[in-house]
């Protein structure tokens, strides 16, 4: 489980992360939520220690994020992040590889080879390993950086908007991976979303935020209703039940 | 692709550093050395230290550069555009003044000093810098690297050494023998050394948050990164003055061709920096033989001329579509 205890960022004193208390479970989907600047970015940063707090804590199981040494956390926790800006040339199999950097510090090991290998294929990369990624559609760059974070095998894999460029068959093959990573190896899949209906298909949790808070935080059917949706985007849709599932129709 | 420039590289290295031995004043052939102890005599004194010393010499200076454009995520960065050379003068002025008869590595040890101050202070203005652009990073440089330099000049012409700091920015090999260029070593150790931390100074290139997402620790890399570089910088400075234009080209001449994998691209550089430095020499004693052209001369011009090649070459991340 991650612990976020009163986890606070502010710019210009403003606090884009308000005093955000939240658990993590140690497995399963859950999904973020919420409108453009809530801070759903900032949060995962912070969790993932890429960005300094200004106040509170982040446990995660035993480690303390915010102060172990980095090839530990690194272990523990993964994250994709909202945009890449790098404009360095190197090859999906060399990002790639990155991921196994909180092991190998570089030297790769026969295990490490396995991984690079397995997160590839994965990703539906083989052909397209000895790309530079610079080369490469958004869509599959963002590819290629799961399939980093893949290789950096965590227990916690936090993923910022993970459908960002992806056609419609790719991001559902995507959401069902994710599942997948979830069901089968038992980690904790956190994720940032803009559309409710893939959360509310594939999660088992929806965290959702306005403001810097988080203001909705339960299992995906206590969420996905028109009251929930209302305090968090503020504004009401109606929700369908559909062959099993809780739609949002946020198209009218 | 990699692999074969590796080897072009190897190739070029070995022959012109026997061609390096070969060109000069007092005609030597092959037969000479192995049978003339006067012939042998020169090659130990004169020709093998010079060709060594402008392997070492153009290897640290271009790992240098790519090291600083790596931690800086900017192409155009370099030991002459950063600041480094200029602050490694001002170093080393200090230190003739103050204590003319210091030893070499006490030389060494205050130009490294004043270069890694220089060149912090350098990062440290970039980061206030609002407007990033590739661009401006260089420019700042410069700007930083133009007071850095009237400094010297003002120390040099106080004390009356403006005759040795022209040496230090533009580099000259012919004095080069036995017991003058040793200390290139280092600079060449430390160039060796940037290959244990190949793949975390990759990942600072990928930017703060990747290095950090990772594990790699980016102060600590960043640390390393600007320490070697301007440890290498420092004594090739010291010892037979900078090479301009050399840190700057190189690098991207190596990227443009394997990409920015330091893994790959770093030993490439290494030797490429040797092959320029060694072709550009041997041109420079055959030119107006037998005078000669200092080497830095002739690296600013076909330096210049090979980056504008590349720069203009059609398909290229720097050309117009
Ligand atoms: N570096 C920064 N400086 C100042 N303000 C910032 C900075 N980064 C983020 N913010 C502000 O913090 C707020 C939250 O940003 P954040 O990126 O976390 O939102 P988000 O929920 O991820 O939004 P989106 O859905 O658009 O990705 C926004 O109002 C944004 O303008
Ligand atoms: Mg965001």
């Amino acid at each position: 489980m991650i612990s976020v205890e009163s986890l606070t960022k502010a710019y210009n004193g403003d606090a884009v992360v308000d005093a955000v208390t939240l658990q993590l479970p140690g497995s399963g989907l859950t999904t973020i939520v919420g409108p453009n600047g809530a801070g759903k970015s900032t949060l995962l940063s912070l969790i993932s220690r890429i960005l300094g707090p200004d106040a509170g804590t982040v446990i995660a199981d035993d480690i303390d994020v915010l102060s172990a040494p980095g090839t530990e956390v690194a272990k523990k926790l993964s994250i994709l992040r909202q945009d890449q800006n790098t404009t360095a040339r190197i090859t999906v199999r060399e990002l790639v590889e990155f991921g196994r950097y909180p092991y190998s510090k570089g030297r790769l090991t026969e295990a490490c080879h396995i991984a690079v290998e397995e997160a590839i294929s994965y990703c539906d990369l083989v052909s397209l390993e000895e790309r530079p990624i610079h080369e490469m559609s958004g869509g599959q760059r963002q590819r290629a950086y799961l399939a980093m974070v893949l290789a950096q095998d965590t227990r916690y894999v936090l993923l910022d908007e993970p459908l960002n460029n992806l056609d419609m068959v790719h991001a559902t093959g995507m959401m069902r991976l994710l599942r997948s990573l979830a069901d089968d190896q038992g980690k904790s899949i956190v994720l940032v979303l803009h559309d409710i209906n893939y959360a509310s298909v594939y999660s088992d949790r929806i965290v959702g935020m306005r403001d810097g808070e988080v203001v909705q935080d339960g299992p995906t059917s206590e969420v996905i209703t028109p009251d929930a949706l209302q305090a968090v985007f503020g504004t009401a849709f109606p929700v369908h039940d559909l062959a099993g599932n809780k739609f949002a129709d946020y198209f009218r | 692709m990699a692999t074969v420039v590796l080897w072009a590289a190897v190739a070029a290295v070995v022959t012109l550093s026997v061609a390096s031995m070969f060109v000069g004043v007092i005609d030597i052939d092959f037969g000479a050395v192995l049978t003339d102890p006067e012939a042998r005599r020169v090659f130990a004194l004169s020709r093998i230290p010079r060709t060594l010393a402008l392997i070492l010499a153009g290897t640290a200076m271009a790992v240098a550069g790519l090291i600083l454009q790596s931690l800086m995520r900017n192409r155009f960065v370099a030991p002459t555009t950063a600041g480094t050379v200029d602050a490694a003068a001002v170093g080393l002025l200090v230190v003739i003044i103050i204590s003319p008869g210091a030893p070499v590595m006490g030389k060494v040890m205050v130009a490294l000093v004043f270069a890694l101050v220089g060149t912090i202070l350098f990062l440290a203005v970039v980061r206030r810098t609002r407007f990033r652009e590739a661009i401006l990073v260089p420019l700042i440089g410069l700007v930083l690297g133009g007071v850095y330099r009237a400094v010297a000049e003002f120390l040099a012409y106080r004390y009356n050494l403006v005759q040795s700091i022209d040496t230090w920015f533009n580099a000259d090999f012919s004095g080069i023998i036995a017991g003058r260029y040793e200390t290139l070593w280092l600079a060449g150790a430390a160039a060796a050394a940037a290959y244990v931390f190949a793949n975390r100074l990759t990942a600072v290139g990928m930017g703060e948050a990747f290095a950090t997402s990772i594990g790699v620790n980016y102060r600590a890399t960043m640390a390393v990164g600007m320490g070697i570089a301007a440890f290498a910088t420092a004594v090739v400075v010291v010892t037979v003055g900078a090479i301009p234009f050399l840190g700057l080209i190189v690098p991207n001449i190596v990227t443009i061709l394997v990409g920015d994998s330091l893994r790959k691209v770093l030993p490439i550089t290494a030797l490429a920096g040797a092959v320029l430095v060694l072709g550009c020499d041997i041109a420079g004693r055959i030119v107006i033989f037998p005078y000669e052209i200092p080497v830095g001369t002739i690296v600013g011009t076909v330096g210049a001329g090979i980056f504008l090649f590349l720069v203009m070459r059609k398909g290229n991340r720097y050309a117009a579509a």
